[in-house]
């Protein structure tokens, strides 16, 4: 099934579009020193995500080291280097969430999308994060897909709620 | 000025020291861990923190500076819980075993539990996750041990400027490591080391040849012999508590018999003939340059530090035609072991095991570059840092401090007070100027002591000039010119002067040391070297030179002979062949 949304097209021409226009924009203002984040907020908001490719090639390009770049990448959440898919599961890790069950929680989710943390379905329909605590420790374990809490889940039902974002 | 109170006694202490300084004067120390000297402070680990009256919190006294009338209590029940509170959160995520941790000797960590008196870790955390990578020559990095206190980060960025570890993430899930949470051989890391130097806890460490040379010390059929670079005779003795810039040179020597070497050598023999060879490249370039008009790369660069090798390698491409082709000389002392010294003993190279004691994690990176080996032999088997050798005495229940004094070996044991002062930096500059100018002259070098006052000490880039007059008729193409060096020590500190050249300072030659200090303050020496203790192991190293009556290279009569017997002359083709060789650009981003 085809995606109806497609704001995040396939990976691999999508990335070679996304090194084109960074190196349009390097040429443009050559000479001109560039700053990190705007650049980074730029190609993030036009394209959705910021590939390693790109994250090097931004690293070279302003001369800051690679490591640095990244760390920047990583500390805000604004920030994703793998595409998002269209619906954004984030399982609570919290200490609450954590001693009820939402550890094997995860693991369902996991199982289910067969993805690891951090990482996006191949048909780009799930998206999977952790949590610190939604301030919802009283539904412990809470899992949130997109704005939606789901609280108190079982493992067991984990592939039931997951099956309604599906479609 | 500022006066202030700290646990009620008064204190005037300049405007904007900071209340960790404050509190220094009057006898006071407060723990740290984020803190590292001679950078910003970040505040970051908390570990420090001081009640400070009519503050609404803790305050970070590394962070803070002083104020007028300020009373500051660093020793009040709340600030003693809640710095024991901060160390009790950093043990609960800890995951370590300190009785096989490598640093149990010397863990800053493990001091501060024992200072606060943590009996029992009364929070039973999440875990940092355990990655160990394994993945460079020198090092070794365990996130489980990390505390996160970004000291690494701090030297990498900002004092070698090679910016290789950085914090990914966020949160908890915070790693301190290279970008995408890779290892470390995935980024343009240059091997020097002084992240494992300045590292408080085990995470960074160096990777241990101990084993290997045990290993080889116990097979009858290895002849095994070790080198020591100049570097260590000034730091070694810290390992056994003895005062920094303590020279403890014979007392090694006896230790590293007693630990089972053949022969115990110097590589001050062949720093003395790293002069031979680098002075005269020099006087090569300038011919060339000056006499027959040829296009040669000028300002030569020195070649003795591997990091700063690497460093060029990655960076700067466009000068690797000016750094000197002389091999370092712990490569040259492998490369003779294997050849003169294996023909002079009548001993197969393969069965000579050569290990070497260096101040320097790069060098074990050096150690096994494809270039430093004959016929797929390396030349130099196996380094131990400093940190290393003290491990391997102590392992072997040797008594340091009760040894009597013992000699180098012989042919390659007697080195010049020139070789010394390698260890240092500005000392190679000064050993090499100390040679070419009498060659060219043939008159004794001039200066008082023959120390080139302007090339000593730790400022950052050092630069001296020295007219040369009087010369002899194969120089007379020098007469007048006033010879115009420049020596640099971190590569923050050589990257500006190399910028500098860039556009168009003009020099002769430069000396370019990787670690802030030169070797004194390497990778691989005991922790934690202070600008305090960089500086009283310098002072220890001119000493070791100025008691010396050989205080130059070329009149190193044993270096007379290595060339009469083997070498022929500096530069020969047998030269060429085993003491030098030729880098290449790396690509910096795999
Ligand atoms: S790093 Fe320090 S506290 Fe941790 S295991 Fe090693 S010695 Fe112990
Ligand atoms: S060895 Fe040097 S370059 Fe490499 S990570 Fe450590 S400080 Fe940075
Ligand atoms: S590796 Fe060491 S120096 Fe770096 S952040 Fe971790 S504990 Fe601190
Ligand atoms: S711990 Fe999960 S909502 Fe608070
Ligand atoms: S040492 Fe002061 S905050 Fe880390």
């Amino acid at each position: 099934m085809a995606p109806e949304n497609t704001t995040t097209p396939q990976t691999a021409s999508n990335e070679d579009e996304i090194l084109d226009h960074l190196d349009r924009i390097f040429a443009e203002s050559k000479d001109k020193p560039g700053s990190l984040i705007p650049l980074l907020q730029l190609t993030q908001k036009m394209y959705g995500y910021l590939p390693e490719k790109a994250l090097k090639k931004i690293s070279k390009q302003l001369n800051i080291p690679i490591s640095e770049v990244a760390g920047v990448v990583g500390f805000y959440s604004f920030f994703s280097t793998q595409p998002k898919g269209k619906h954004v599961v984030r399982v609570c890790q919290g200490t609450a969430c954590y001693v009820r069950g939402g550890h094997e929680v995860l693991h369902a989710v996991k199982n289910e999308l067969k993805i690891e943390v951090g990482e996006t379905t191949p048909d780009r329909q799930f998206s999977l994060e952790v949590g610190r605590c939604f301030g919802a420790c009283g539904l412990a374990p809470v899992v949130m897909i997109d704005n939606d809490v789901v609280q108190r889940l079982k493992p067991s039902k984990v592939a039931e709620v997951l099956k309604v974002y599906k479609k | 000025m500022a006066r202030l109170h700290i646990n009620n006694i008064p204190v005037d202490v300049p405007d904007g020291t900071t209340i960790l300084k404050a509190a220094r004067e009057l006898g006071i120390r407060i723990p740290t861990l984020c803190h590292l000297e001679n950078t910003e402070a970040k505040g970051a680990c908390r570990i420090c923190v001081v009640e400070v009256k009519g503050a609404k919190t803790m305050i970070a006294a590394c962070a803070t500076p002083v104020t007028e009338g300020m009373e500051v209590f660093t020793n009040s029940k709340a600030a003693r819980d809640s710095r024991k509170f901060v160390l009790e959160m950093l043990l609960s995520e800890h995951d370590g075993d300190c009785k096989t941790c490598s640093r149990n000797d010397d863990c800053e960590l493990k001091a501060l539990a024992a200072e606060m008196g943590v009996t029992d870790l009364r929070f039973e955390g999440e875990r940092t996750r355990k990655h160990i990578d394994e993945t460079t020559p020198a090092l070794i990095r365990d996130s489980g041990k990390c505390i996160k206190c970004r000291r690494c980060v701090t030297v990498c960025s900002e004092v070698q400027m090679v910016g290789s570890l950085f914090p990914q993430s966020r949160g908890f899930d915070t790693t301190i490591g290279p970008a995408f949470s890779q290892d470390l051989d995935s980024v343009a890391c240059v091997q020097c080391g002084q992240c494992s130097a300045v590292c408080p806890v085990g995470a960074i460490i160096e990777k241990d040849h101990i084993q290997d040379v045990w290993r080889a010390l116990d097979n009858p059929d290895k002849y095994v012999i070790v080198q020591t670079a100049p570097a260590i005779r000034a730091a070694l003795g810290e390992c056994f508590d003895y005062e920094p810039g303590t020279l403890v040179t014979g007392k090694m020597v006896t230790a590293l018999r007693h630990l089972g070497f053949h022969k115990v050598f110097d590589t001050n023999f062949t720093a003395d003939l790293t002069i031979m060879e680098e002075g005269t490249e020099l006087l090569y370039r300038l011919k060339k340059k000056m006499v027959n008009k040829e296009d040669v790369a000028l300002p030569q660069f020195t070649s003795c530090s591997p990091g700063w090798i690497n460093f060029m390698e990655f960076y700067y491409p466009r000068f690797l035609n000016h750094i000197s082709t002389c091999k370092s000389p712990q490569q040259m002392f492998g490369a003779l072991a294997k050849s003169y010294y294996a023909q002079k003993t009548g001993k197969k190279p393969e069965d000579i095991v050569v290990v070497s004691v260096m101040p320097c994690t790069a060098k074990k990176f050096e150690a096994q570059r494809t270039e430093m080996s004959q016929n797929t032999i390396p030349d130099v088997d196996y380094v131990l840092t400093t940190r290393e050798l003290g491990r391997m005495i102590h392992q072997a229940g040797i008594d340091f401090r009760e040894l009597p004094d013992g000699v180098m070996d012989s042919p390659f044991g007697l080195s010049s007070g020139a070789a010394d002062i390698f260890a240092n930096t500005g000392g190679v500059m000064e050993a090499a100027v100390r040679t070419v100018y009498e060659i060219v002259t043939g008159k004794p070098f001039p200066l008082e002591n023959l120390h080139i006052e302007p090339l000593m000490g730790l400022e950052g880039i050092k630069k001296a000039s020295l007219k040369i007059e009087g010369t002899l008729p194969e120089w007379n193409f020098l007469e007048g010119v006033t010879l115009k060096v420049g020596v640099a020590h971190s590569l923050g500190k050589a990257t500006k002067l190399l910028e500098a050249i860039k556009q168009g300072e003009e020099f002769h030659f430069i000396e370019v040391m990787t670690c802030p200090g030169g070797c004194i303050g390497g990778g691989g020496q005991p922790r934690v070297t202070t600008d305090e203790v960089r500086r009283k192991r310098i002072n220890a190293i001119y000493q070791e030179d100025e008691g010396k009556q050989l205080r130059k290279s070329h009149e190193n009569p044993d270096i007379k002979k290595i060339y009469e017997e083997f070498l022929g002359a500096p530069l020969s083709e047998k030269s060429h062949h085993l003491l030098h060789t030729h880098y290449h650009h790396k690509e910096r981003l795999n």
